[in-house]
């Protein structure tokens, strides 16, 4: 039909997979996160530390350069600990890409009041958690585990495939923590921007939840004297798991058994808050 | 054309269509509770007209019976059928076949109107490039072809009522929900919103439930009428058949009328009540208008207007909420 003539025509052709609907809100939703110049200025900057390791990576391979500038081979030694610094920067690089973006995916849809445009469709709630979850997925991945995985391919194809099955076990570890990570996040952001519908209160809460989690956490140890505070402080459990994926000797307070139940635990009730208000009408009892 | 068979049915009753094709919309005893409030209570009906209109007070479960038809809300009790999918199994089916358009404000203000109309067309089922090109044809359609590519938070409110309407039909249902689409608009929009909606019911490719409190859009737009009223169904009726019915009932502006004229029309069985020169005369059954001209003859009585008195959508609803 023309666009000029102002006739109506009904639909008669092929319809997409229903199980592939859920991409069209990761399109979308994509597309609308790399329209903010902050957010793509910021997902640059995300690069910048995986670059810096990749350097870091050769020069380590360089031993001829490394003694011309005077620095001992020993100091640049690619292990696990790298990759778990690594982990940490970029950890913290997509909590704060997570603080951006996150807030905005949920949050205008429910101001809005466009839940019920979505679920008049065949497109279920899981499915609409599911396209805007993968945006975030999509996105720290591309900042967490895909550049680890790349500096890990870069250091194995220069130190050679023995070190490469040996610490084929790092590989998993990255992927591992990155994942977790990125579900802990992803879920957060969502759960808060549904509920306070904000983006920018959402925001702030995100990070309030991370800091002031932390800080009170530390003032329930300092004041009762026990280590339960460390089940508020969400940075210091993913970062008890993280030590044990890349086994890292560094000593905390509580167990990792403890830091995995208690961060399913925070997963569970994200992902519960966030099925409450993804819905197409609240119903006030 | 569509059939009707149970006109002014009571409210437990149910219409059966005549050709026993699947009824748009069936209530079997459909229940609707939030915590310990009914909200809808025991509705059964049958639904098969090209354009129904749900009417009601406020807080009548007019918006409640729609989003339950939608899955937003389950049914406490009984069931309900759309185009003969279960809301309890078949929900998906049943939305594949539906645009809605809801009372409220619902868009997403940072996006183009072209954009949103071709997110919900894809979401719809709608390949993207297909998606974009009907996106284009419903916003024109509609009356936005100039404001289609601006944001939709920039729109008036009637401007944003066309945009939900655009989404709502840009994947070619089968049936149109319209949740108070007049809401919130002048006159003139008005008056554009129920053309459009009238043009879509003579297109004759989608069937319409159109939800309102206003009478005179219901009035306007549709064929059958299920008033509803503190959740149950007051009234359930076609309104074309429903005034075809009341074609018994005649208003008389006569000329020279005597005692002798009233005494013939009342000898035939007919009930007749004058005021001045203006007579309400009841038709018996078998007594046409043509005996009525024929006793004005005999008597020498110049009939000046004949009408016939319907009943208008307001008769209907008042006598429904009295009821």
């Amino acid at each position: 039909m023309a666009v000029y003539r102002r006739s109506y025509k009904p639909y008669a052709g092929t319809l997409t997979a229903e199980w592939s609907r859920f991409l069209v809100l990761f399109r979308y939703s994509r597309k609308s996160v790399f329209r903010s110049k902050v957010q793509t200025a910021l997902f640059v900057i995300c690069f910048f530390f995986p670059l810096a390791c990749l350097i870091l990576i050769y020069l380590a391979h360089s031993a001829s350069f490394l003694a011309k500038i005077g620095i001992p081979a020993q100091i640049l030694s690619i292990d696990s600990k790298f990759f778990f610094r690594y982990m940490s920067v970029q950890g913290a690089l997509a909590f704060l890409l997570t603080a951006f973006v996150g807030p905005g995916l949920v949050s205008p849809d429910l101001a809005n009041g466009a839940l019920p445009l979505f679920f008049c469709r065949p497109f279920s709630r899981t499915e609409y958690v599911l396209g805007k979850s993968s945006v975030l997925a999509v996105l720290l991945s591309e900042v967490t585990w895909i550049p680890g995985v790349v500096l890990f391919v870069m250091q194995a194809s220069l130190a050679g495939a023995s070190w490469a099955w040996s610490n084929l076990w790092i590989a998993g570890s990255l992927i591992l923590s990155s994942l977790l990570w990125i579900a802990v996040l992803s879920l957060l952001a969502m759960a808060l921007s549904a509920w306070v519908k904000w983006r920018m209160v959402a925001g702030a809460l995100l990070l309030a939840v991370m800091f002031f989690g932390a800080g009170f956490g530390q003032a329930v140890n300092a004041v009762l004297r026990t280590d339960f505070g460390y089940f508020l402080n969400l940075p210091y459990l993913m970062g008890t798991v993280w030590i044990a994926l890349f086994q890292v000797d560094i000593e905390q307070a509580i167990s990792i058994t403890q830091a995995w139940v208690a961060i399913l635990l925070y997963c569970t009730v994200c992902l519960w808050l966030l099925l409450r208000k993804v819905r197409a009408y609240e119903v006030i009892r | 054309m569509t059939t009707i068979t149970q006109v002014g049915a009571p409210a437990s009753a149910v219409a059966r269509t005549q050709t026993g094709a699947p009824a748009l919309v069936e209530l079997q005893g459909l229940s609707v509770r939030f915590g310990d409030r009914d909200i809808l209570r025991n509705l059964t009906a049958s639904l098969q007209g090209q354009a129904i209109g749900l009417l009601g007070p406020n807080g009548a479960g007019k918006s409640t019976l729609i989003n339950t038809l939608l899955g937003f809300y389950k049914p406490s009790a009984g069931s309900a059928k759309v185009f003969a999918h279960d809301i309890s199994r078949g929900m998906r089916q049943i939305r594949a076949l539906v645009g809605y358009m809801p009372e409220n404000d619902a868009f997403i203000s940072n996006m183009s109107a072209v954009s949103f109309v071709q997110m919900m067309g894809e979401l719809s089922g709608l390949r993207p490039e297909m998606a974009l090109e009907r996106a284009h044809e419903a916003l024109f359609y509609v009356g936005l072809a100039e404001a289609r590519y601006r944001k939709l938070g920039t729109y008036s409110l009637g401007m944003k009522q066309l945009a939900k309407l655009a989404q709502a039909i840009v994947h070619g249902p089968r049936l149109l929900i319209l949740d108070e689409p007049t809401n919130g608009l002048d006159p003139s929009a008005r008056q554009r919103m129920i053309r459009m909606i009238r043009e879509i019911r003579d297109s004759r490719e989608m069937r319409i439930i159109l939800c309102s409190h206003l009478l005179r859009d219901v009035e306007d737009t549709c064929d059958e009428v299920l008033i509803l009223k503190r959740g149950e169904i007051a009234h359930y009726s076609n309104l074309n058949q429903e005034r075809r019915a009341n074609k018994r009932f005649l208003e008389l502006e006569t000329y020279g009328a005597n005692g002798d004229f009233i005494a013939a029309i009342e000898r035939l069985g007919c009930e007749c009540a004058v005021t001045a020169n203006r007579m309400k005369v009841i038709l018996a059954d078998g007594i046409e208008t043509r005996d009525i001209f024929r006793l004005a003859r005999e008597q020498n009585v110049r009939i000046r207007r004949l009408n016939f008195r319907r009943d208008t959508l307001e008769d209907i609803f008042l006598k429904a909420m009295e009821s």
